[in-house]
């Protein structure tokens, strides 16, 4: 039985000293493409060094994002589905929501094109000939904000889609990308994420620059009068070094091979 | 077979350069599946032994629960233990959700009942005179209870390490759990996860080689304290 009593001994000195108590901890929730892309590991340190916190990425689509800030399992959410964060703040979930950045959504297919609809500047009227054509889509189906925002295309082109061309993948944007990419079809991508999986998908932009295509990101922190826990300061502070000089020419200064992901509004 | 070559490449460059991150992913997989293997321990050889030893009504019912817990999913204890470690739960006040601890929890609600059960299995298969005997030479029932246990010490080092393969192994408790936060509840099952999803496949399969690295090393320890 020594060799318990040595593991249980062992076992308390690894919880006293386990990292992870030892600084201040602030909680975000973001979507994948802030934090695939390797934005946030490129904006976060400067921060987490000048105030000596360490920021938890907890990267899940906008509308799990949203959910945690609900049940106040998160201090800050950065998101992008703009219907859902008004929702949000008008609930009384967040406060402060601030403009962060933006880049746009585009409709990625493969070059084969089924659907005949390279080119085209309108996103929704794109929608229609893919179903018309029953060309493979693979749609998010997650409630994400990429997936909010095909609904609402969807919605705009009248027709609710459902058939065996149009897949639920059910997961994040770059397993989706994979998977249109696997199958020939098309699908709706952020632009930042798509950049980042260039080099690993077949899929070419076939519609871009549709204004219902702007992707707009906002973050807002969580409300501390529902949830007394929420790290004021640090969110605040958080906030404002986001919208700050400093964190806005971090952001158009990061680059993907050459490219420009995300941009602020001037 | 570049694709695999690629990636055996990647694991060896990333063992030998000791990836900050990497390495914090084998520590996070090996502590948290440590302190789970171990509690699940305390939890399931007393519980597998006291179910072997003793005869009472509705003991049947109780293994046949047992053996059904042992194809809990992980995503249900996942679920289960997010709705209590969640600020709106009923544990939600101590903060627990996305730590480490949360994610030990979940695992030793995973890995007790397989431990409970093949020591169970170990009792089922030893000796029945052992206690006997025991009793008779005028020992407590828990000296018996420990003379059983030396007995059938290989079977509850099985146990152990089936256990810890279970947790080790496993990534929906420890994403739902952990958050698979970097540098803090990142494990080596939720990067691979992570790096599949970017589409990083080649690094992905080399966490994937190390992680079964690190095991193959865990089981030749426990392969040695065995053998003493």
């Amino acid at each position: 039985m020594k060799i318990v009593q040595k593991t249980l001994f062992l076992m308390v000195l690894l919880l006293m000293a386990s990292p992870a108590l030892a600084k201040e901890h602030l909680r975000l929730a973001t979507t994948t493409s802030t934090d695939n892309s390797g934005l946030l590991a490129e904006l976060l340190p400067p921060f987490e060094q000048a105030n000596d916190c360490q920021v938890d990425v907890i990267a899940v689509g906008t509308g799990k994002a949203i959910k945690l800030g609900e049940t106040g399992d998160v201090d800050v959410v950065l998101v992008h589905a703009r219907s859902l964060e008004d929702k949000f703040v008008a609930e009384g979930f967040g406060v402060d929501r601030r403009d962060v950045m933006y880049n746009d959504f585009v409709i990625l297919g493969p070059a084969a094109d089924p659907a005949g609809i390279a080119g085209s500047k309108n996103a929704a009227a794109a929608l229609g000939k893919i179903a018309a054509a029953t060309a493979t889509f693979v749609s998010r189906g997650d409630d994400s904000g990429t997936h909010t925002r095909e609904k609402q295309l969807w919605k705009a082109a009248a027709i609710s889609p459902s058939g065996s061309w149009y897949l639920e993948a059910g997961r994040g944007m770059g397993e989706v990308i994979t998977m249109a990419t696997e199958r020939g079809g098309y699908t709706l991508s952020d632009r930042g994420t798509y950049l980042a999986y260039k080099t690993k998908t077949d899929l070419k932009i076939v519609v871009e620059g549709d204004p219902g295509l702007f992707n707009p990101y906002g973050v807002i922190m969580v409300n501390p009068q529902r949830h007394s826990h929420v790290k004021v300061d640090l969110a605040k502070k958080f906030l404002g070094y986001l919208t700050s000089t400093q964190g806005r020419d971090l952001i158009t200064g990061f680059r993907i091979s050459g490219e420009q992901l995300f941009y602020v509004q001037q | 077979m570049s694709y695999l070559l690629d990636s055996l490449l990647k694991a060896l460059e990333l063992i030998f350069s000791f990836d900050h991150e990497v390495r914090m992913a084998v520590w996070t997989s090996l502590y948290t599946s440590g302190c789970a293997t171990l509690l699940s321990g305390l939890a399931g050889i007393p519980l597998g032994l006291w179910l072997g030893t003793s005869r009472f009504s509705g003991r049947r019912l109780a293994i046949t629960l047992l053996n059904t817990l042992m194809a809990l999913p992980t995503v249900v204890v996942g679920l289960l233990l997010f709705g209590l470690f969640s600020r709106q739960g009923p544990l939600g006040p101590l903060g627990l959700l996305f730590t480490p601890l949360a994610m030990i929890a979940g695992q030793t609600v995973l890995a007790a009942p397989i431990v409970a059960n093949l020591v169970l299995a170990a009792v089922a298969g030893a000796d029945e005179r052992i206690i006997k005997t025991a009793l008779t030479l005028g020992a407590t029932r828990l000296q018996a209870a420990h003379q059983l246990l030396r007995e059938i010490r290989f079977g509850v080092m099985a146990a152990v390490i089936a256990g810890f393969g279970r947790v080790v192994a496993e990534v929906g408790v420890a994403m739902m759990l952990g958050g698979n936060i970097r540098n803090s509840t990142r494990t080596m099952t939720t990067a691979i996860a992570l790096e599949t999803s970017k589409g990083e496949f080649a690094f992905g399969l080399a966490l994937g080689m190390i992680l079964l690295g690190v095991a193959l090393l865990v089981n030749l320890g426990l392969n040695l304290l065995q053998q003493r």
